[in-house]
């Protein structure tokens, strides 16, 4: 009988790992292409994240029926989160906008310590997206968070200096962003191995286009970043954050129309989707929105083989 | 593929020019890059002909399944990722049918099936072929609901069975059609390969094992089929995902030469379903059957395909038009962008959180985003000016006309050339919702 050579790579590097938390969450470590045991025989299980916001004002009618009155407050959401298995919480302060509330940074932190103290689960912390005012978010959050070690989000080639800072100095990871682009992705890692953040201190985030709206530009991206970081490239060895909750940004995800079916039941799917090409092309933490789409997207990590 | 030195091994060496190129080494290089083919030079050793062509063989072999404008191609891939040339043949999906249903019952199922289709950025998505199963073992049954589904639609066919005397007189009845016959196992290789050489028809081999496969896929070309489809199982996500993935890996790396066919997956109907088929649209599947799909699952699914199979050296386009967003009138403002679709999806998307009305207009740039567009000398004033005039806008609407704030410098000349009140939007397109509810105030 004919005998098929298996067509296992002699890969030279391996994505770095980190602990989080109080160190008993452990990411990245993988020495193979997602999932193929015959490359990696370890079990490479990718942490989930579960997303909280503390303002739901524009957030979706669909999870926040998925989650009841827990969407209320970030605490309980979280704490939802856990009992569903999510192995991390990623909190996103919105309401520190200043065109929202302008919630200070220090009544912030409060929320991120309270969350981080209920679920004992370690955090990706996330402000409103407005570069300064997040740096001053972090600078209060990464305080009140030491000894707990979490992921602060996020920092840009052109604003990095002081959120790095904070990371180093309170002992969190920092979340390096860059936009569809392998060259920027490597130089965000420089830029910050430069500016003396360790790189077992940085995970980065390459931008997971959602499906529908570029999810094949990520996926080429994302593999082209493993293939390079399993082929040695030290400064691409950093794990990967892919965001999956995008997702609900596109149109057709969960717009309501008899004619595509279902809305709830076709967002799970268009999520699923979009965290299934993270994880096939390297995620090693998925921000996921949707209760559904968490049970999905657990199902197929453990059906992937992926379950320690 | 051999290289331009090794086919040049083979030529005449005489430069004699006959095949359109000035010597034996530049036509030798034509046909390294694939863009000739070897019958063009007439003094070629007819037994280097045979070598030559073994060894350019594609890696997957590439074949149809059906006949006319719903024919289904498979295979002829040539990479392990995307990003290294494209992926070719996008996954086929087909449903199911059986002859344990009566005739309305078959002829509802295909019509509601052929009527799941989505537009979605100028394209339609569709499913793309039928399956029967055999569900009563009975050939008289199984030829009649044949006969009925072949007649309710012109998509590609799969004849679904494990015995060869239930697939025969409905493989006869319509081999013209072209069908699939799934599957031949190690059972049955003998008299389902035999059958499918007798008729010319493509075949599904089913095994779990790489090796088995192998072994199967041996038997059925001494038959004499060699249109073939392999079904490695689908048991497991980590199944479809680690047998796909080594069966495509091995025949591109050419470590092993017996596994160089599509690939397929069973995969039947609910949540693990759709699971499972859109890890094979990631990982070389040609080919997906379905028992059942509802819509709310099969349009990601689609989209997904759409997604992977883009050619990544050809940026997708939206079609040049103007887009109205949340019911615009007379007086809402006339946003413009290029026709690269990530920029249109983030605009377009940005425009919808802010729930203000807007038309959007968008310029074809063959496909370049906005500061490249610009650069390129293809998002001129004269191409905005032209693209709004096509499309109506200024009759449409006496809103401002609004510029992406990277090409400020565009508002000036367009001011003249349209006589209109030009604005400079903002530089990022996730500021649009505060811009627009300012324009609103």
């Amino acid at each position: 009988m004919a005998k098929v050579p298996m067509p296992k790579e002699k890969w030279s590097g391996a994505v770095g790992s980190m602990a989080l938390g109080d160190g008993s969450v452990s990411l990245g470590g993988v020495k193979g292409m997602p999932f193929l045991s015959f490359e990696d025989p370890q079990k490479h299980r990718p942490l989930l994240a579960g997303e909280v916001v503390d303002d739901i004002s524009d957030f979706p009618s669909i999870v926040l029926k998925q989650f009841g009155t827990s969407a209320e407050d970030p605490v309980s959401w979280a704490m939802e989160w856990k009992s569903k298995g999510a192995d991390l919480i990623c909190l996103r302060l919105l309401s520190t906008d200043p065109e929202r509330n302008d919630t200070a940074p220090e009544k912030a932190a409060e929320i991120a310590k309270k969350v981080a103290d209920s679920t004992g689960l370690p955090l990706i912390v996330y402000g409103s997206g407005i570069a300064e005012k997040d740096a001053a978010v972090m600078e209060a959050v990464g305080k009140a968070l030491e000894g707990h070690r979490s992921i602060l989000a996020y920092v840009e080639e052109d604003s990095y200096k002081r959120m790095a800072s904070t990371a180093v100095a309170h002992k969190h990871a920092v979340l390096a962003f860059s936009n569809l682009d392998i060259n920027l992705a490597k130089q965000m890692n420089i830029l910050l191995s430069d500016f003396g953040v360790d790189r077992g201190d940085i995970v980065m985030d390459p931008l997971m286009a959602p499906l529908g709206m570029g999810l094949e530009y990520s996926y080429s991206v994302n593999e082209r970043i493993m293939l390079a970081a399993l082929s040695g490239d030290r400064m691409l060895q950093v794990p990967m954050v892919c965001d999956a909750s995008q997702a609900w940004q596109v149109r057709d995800c969960s717009e309501e129309d008899d004619a595509l079916g279902d809305a709830a039941e076709r967002a799970a799917w268009w999520e699923f989707a979009t965290a299934l090409a993270a994880l096939l092309s390297g995620a090693d933490v998925l921000i996921v929105r949707g209760a559904k789409a968490m049970d999905l997207i657990q199902e197929a990590v453990n059906d992937m083989g992926g379950h320690a | 593929m051999p290289t331009a030195i090794e086919f040049f091994k083979f030529l005449p060496k005489t430069n004699c020019g006959e095949c359109g190129h000035p010597t034996c080494l530049a036509f030798a290089m034509q046909l390294a890059n694939q863009k000739v083919s070897i019958d063009a030079c007439p003094y070629v050793d007819p037994s280097a002909k045979g070598k030559l062509e073994e060894s350019s063989a594609p890696p997957v072999r590439g074949f149809n399944v059906g006949v006319g404008e719903k024919t289904v191609r498979m295979g002829d891939e040539t990479v392990l990722y995307r990003h290294e040339r494209k992926f070719v043949n996008p996954t086929a999906f087909a449903v199911t049918v059986t002859d344990t249903m009566t005739a309305e019952e078959i002829s509802a199922t295909v019509a509601h099936y052929s009527s799941m289709v989505f537009e979605r950025v100028g394209m339609e998505f569709r499913l793309d072929m039928f399956t029967l199963r055999d569900g009563t073992g009975d050939p008289d049954s199984y030829v009649k609901a044949v006969k009925c589904l072949s007649e309710n639609t012109d998509w590609p066919i799969i004849l679904l069975s494990d015995d060869p005397e239930v697939i025969r007189p409905a493989a006869e009845l319509i081999k013209e059609r072209r069908p699939l016959i799934y599957s031949a196992d190690r059972s049955n290789v003998e008299q389902m390969a035999s059958m499918a050489a007798a008729l010319g028809l493509p075949l599904a081999l089913r095994d779990d094992t790489l090796d088995g496969m192998a072994s199967l896929v041996e038997d059925a070309k001494k038959a004499g089929v060699e249109d073939l489809i392999l079904d490695l199982g689908s048991a497991s996500m980590k199944q479809v995902l680690e047998n796909n993935t080594a069966a495509r890996k091995v025949s591109l790396r050419r470590t092993f030469k017996g596994l160089g066919y599509p690939l397929m997956n069973c995969v039947g109907s609910g949540e693990r379903a759709v699971m499972r088929a859109m890890l094979s649209v990631m990982k070389y599947g040609s080919l997906v059957i379905f028992e059942s799909i509802e819509a709310q699952q099969a349009l990601p699914l689609m989209t997904l395909r759409q997604n992977i199979y883009t050619d990544p050296q050809v940026p997708i386009q939206v079609k040049e038009d103007l887009y109205p967003i949340s019911d615009p009138d007379t007086a809402s403002p006339v946003l413009f962008t290029t026709n690269f679709s990530l920029t249109y999806f983030t605009v377009r998307a940005d425009i919808e959180k802010s729930r203000q009305p807007v038309w959007l207009q968008v310029v074809d740039t063959e496909g370049l985003s906005v500061l490249t567009a610009y650069a390129a000398g293809k998002f001129g004033p004269e191409h905005v000016s032209a693209a709004l005039e096509a499309s109506g806008a200024l009759q449409k609407s006496d809103g401002p006309i609004v510029t992406p704030g990277m090409v400020a410098k565009l508002s000036g000349k367009l001011e003249e050339a349209l006589g209109r009140k030009v604005l400079v939007g903002p530089m990022e397109s996730g500021s649009l919702p505060k811009f627009l509810k300012g324009l609103k105030g």
